[in-house]
């Protein structure tokens, strides 16, 4: 903080000769440093310290142990935990998203129901943390209303230690999932032409023809791209899942919290940061993926 | 809550005018040189292992109101009554006391020393659990406060390093109105106690449920040394479904989702009282064979910001008005003995003191290592 000020000074002393003579390309570099120096602090230099964190141990001495043990049996089945619930909820929110995504793509896109939906579901693609969990465990927890109803009319209720459980978080974590599908995925569908519709069946295809050869293939890519993206939102969640379940480790944000608090064991600070490498290098593969998958959908929306 | 500070802070103002006169008697020529120079007074409090070093307690409370705010960490207002504490401190001296992280565990007190050293907004004062305390020395710097003759030698450093300041003793805490009279563990498997049951936190990570787990492993029979009949115990609670796994916190408890909950005698003396108001009674008890027992610790940041309200904290803490503040929400100070022969004790306040048959127990530092480990090792797998 304290070396901006003095770095400005000297930089508009030396920028401002070169400046009245090459105006265009000074500005224009200008213009990204915000973005880079943004990019800098917030992305590069944790990183980095993240890498560096997982073999210092918490004297500042070059160790392993973090990363051995982020590579026990454990700390493996954690990974898996997380992976699966990501895969899972994103799976069924992109598959249920579409649909719901595909209803609203039928209807004109100024209509007043397609603007009231859309903005409800992009509220609700954010409401997440600690309010979402609570609002489960007001509605479907052990006091919640809707059991204290289920079990007063009908005699029984859900259990509401399911919650709790890998099955509980992944059941919470899709009401996010399905509206940020909606939100993300409902651009694509609009691209879809309706010219090509009609091309198909002036060809002579069928509704199949259409989806299979034409629409199918041209939405892969972005489905695909929109999949890895709330892959990767439920993969970095925690807030949600540490309110319904504390006192049990299962998905790796939680196991980086806990590594980090714990009270009775200082030395797991590698152990935290080699698990957050393992994080990073998750999403990276996820990113990858997805600006791959971008590169082939924007071929279609030129 | 809003009653009683008042007495107490009157109890409190006339208590410190004695203490400052003794302080002043014992050593009058330097309290004139104290007002001078707040720099003076900082840089020469940043070493002082007394007030005495610092010319009588009226310098120290001169220097630190100079330095006019005091950084305390992990200290939530519903935890060991720290609320008043803090709000008591303030208006005795006029210090602003800022509440850095409520929530902080002990770890994370000593990572906020370390990161924000040198600044403005690094923590004066720490209270921590045992193995924190013992591994983070460096971390401290010494002080006496006027009563450390008065700590048994047992519980604190030799040199001031740090000091024991209060413990209480595990107990069960549940909903009566709802559950009736509990009275042991096992009538937790019962299927009205479906989902209610919690630790404070996860055992292999926090300092309350560690102790959680050892009072109900101690209850079923089992030691220090062995931990298997609490594991047993545990898998048993979660196989009748009665665990709740989520995280306890003031509003799951006022909710109804949390009905049982195991955690230190102090912090459900604000449950009670909360609870009270809603018309329901929060009552607890100590299963038997299962006293556990550990004293927090009181260090200042060799690095403190305001090295000076730093010490006149400490000097608080250990005043009568500290120790009764804690007394009323009911944990039991380091000092409590020797209050207890000189009659200083508020005896409305003792009333919120657990009820104690057997001899608490408290782990050794050895003893705390093993049985993390093994919990680590096991209790994910047994709540699973």
């Amino acid at each position: 903080m304290s070396v901006a000020p003095s770095v400005t000074p000297t930089h508009s002393r030396d920028a401002a000769p070169a400046a009245s003579r090459r105006r265009g390309p000074w500005l224009s570099v200008a213009g990204t440093v915000p973005f880079f120096a943004y990019t800098a602090i917030f992305l590069v230099l944790p990183t980095l310290l993240v890498v560096v964190g997982a073999f210092r141990s918490r004297e500042g001495v070059f160790t392993l142990n973090g990363i051995t043990q982020a590579l026990s049996e454990r700390t493996i089945g954690i990974f898996i935990n997380s992976l699966v619930v990501s895969a899972v909820t994103a799976l069924i929110g992109a598959v249920a998203g579409a649909l719901i995504a595909y209803a609203l793509a039928t209807a004109p896109s100024g209509s007043l129901m397609r603007r009231t939906f859309t903005a409800f579901m992009s509220v609700v693609a954010q409401f997440g943390g600690v309010m979402l969990a609570f609002a489960f465990i007001a509605t479907i927890g052990i006091n919640g209303m809707v059991t204290r109803l289920m079990t007063q009319t009908v005699g029984f209720s859900l259990d509401p230690a399911m919650l709790s459980t890998l099955f509980g978080v992944g059941v919470v974590y899709i009401y996010f999932q399905i509206p940020l599908m909606v939100i993300v995925f409902l651009p694509a569908l609009d691209g879809l032409k309706p010219q090509w519709r009609e091309a198909t069946a002036n060809l002579g295809g069928t509704g199949v023809t259409y989806w299979t050869r034409v629409a199918g293939p041209i939405l892969l890519p972005s489905f695909l791209g929109s999949y890895l993206l709330l892959f990767a939102n439920s993969f970095s969640a925690f807030a949600t899942a540490a309110a319904l379940i504390s006192q049990q480790t299962i998905i790796v944000p939680m196991e980086i919290e806990s590594a980090l608090r714990n009270e009775n064991d200082l030395g797991m600070d590698a152990y935290a940061q080699a698990l957050a490498l393992g994080m990073i290098i998750v999403v990276a593969l996820v990113m990858w993926g997805y600006a791959v998958l971008g590169r082939r959908a924007s071929r279609w929306q030129a | 809550m809003k009653k009683s500070p008042l007495a107490l802070v009157a109890a409190a103002a006339v208590l410190g005018l004695t203490l400052s006169g003794c302080g002043g008697s014992a050593t009058p020529a330097s309290t004139g040189s104290a007002g001078g120079g707040a720099a003076a007074g900082a840089s020469k409090a940043k070493t002082a292992t007394s007030a005495a070093d610092l010319g009588g307690m009226d310098a120290l409370v001169a220097a630190a109101k100079a330095e006019g705010t005091i950084n305390v960490i992990a200290l939530p207002d519903d935890w060991a009554n720290y609320g008043q504490i803090k709000k008591d401190f303030a208006a005795k001296y006029g210090i602003k006391v800022n509440s850095i992280l409520p929530d902080a565990s002990s770890k994370e007190e000593i990572d906020a020393a370390e990161k924000n050293k040198g600044t403005a907004n690094a923590p004066d004062v720490f209270d921590l659990g045992t193995a924190v305390t013992m591994a983070s020395t460096k971390y401290f710097a010494p002080y006496k406060v006027a009563q450390w003759d008065k700590i048994p030698a047992g519980n604190k450093e030799s040199t001031g390093l740090w000091v024991n300041d209060y413990t209480g003793i595990m107990s069960v805490g549940y909903n009566a109105t709802k559950f009736g009279e509990i009275t042991s563990l096992d009538q937790l498997t019962d299927p009205k106690f479906k989902g209610q049951v919690a630790f404070n936190g996860k055992p292999a990570e926090a300092g309350a449920a560690f102790n959680g787990f050892l009072m109900v492993n101690n209850a079923n029979g089992g030691t220090l040394d062995n931990l298997q009949p609490g594991l047993d115990w545990v898998k048993k609670m979660k196989q009748a479904g009665s665990l709740n796994l989520a995280d306890v916190t003031a509003g799951t408890i006022d909710a109804g989702t949390h009905g049982v909950v195991f955690d230190w005698s102090y912090n459900q003396v604000s449950t009670i009282a909360r609870l009270k108001a809603k018309g329901v009674d929060w009552k607890t008890f100590v299963p038997k064979g299962g006293e556990i027992a550990s004293y927090y610790n009181q260090a200042i940041n060799v690095d403190a910001p305001h090295p000076a309200a730093a010490r006149l904290f400490q000097e608080y803490l250990y005043s009568d008005a500290g120790q009764n503040a804690w007394i009323k929400g009911g944990a039991s100070p380091i000092l409590y003995e020797s209050m207890k022969a000189a009659g200083t004790i508020d005896a409305a306040s003792a009333a919120n003191l657990p009820k104690v048959d057997g001899t608490p127990k408290t782990p050794t530092s050895d003893q705390s290592k093993a049985a993390n480990d093994f919990l680590k090792k096991n209790w994910d797998a047994a709540v699973a």
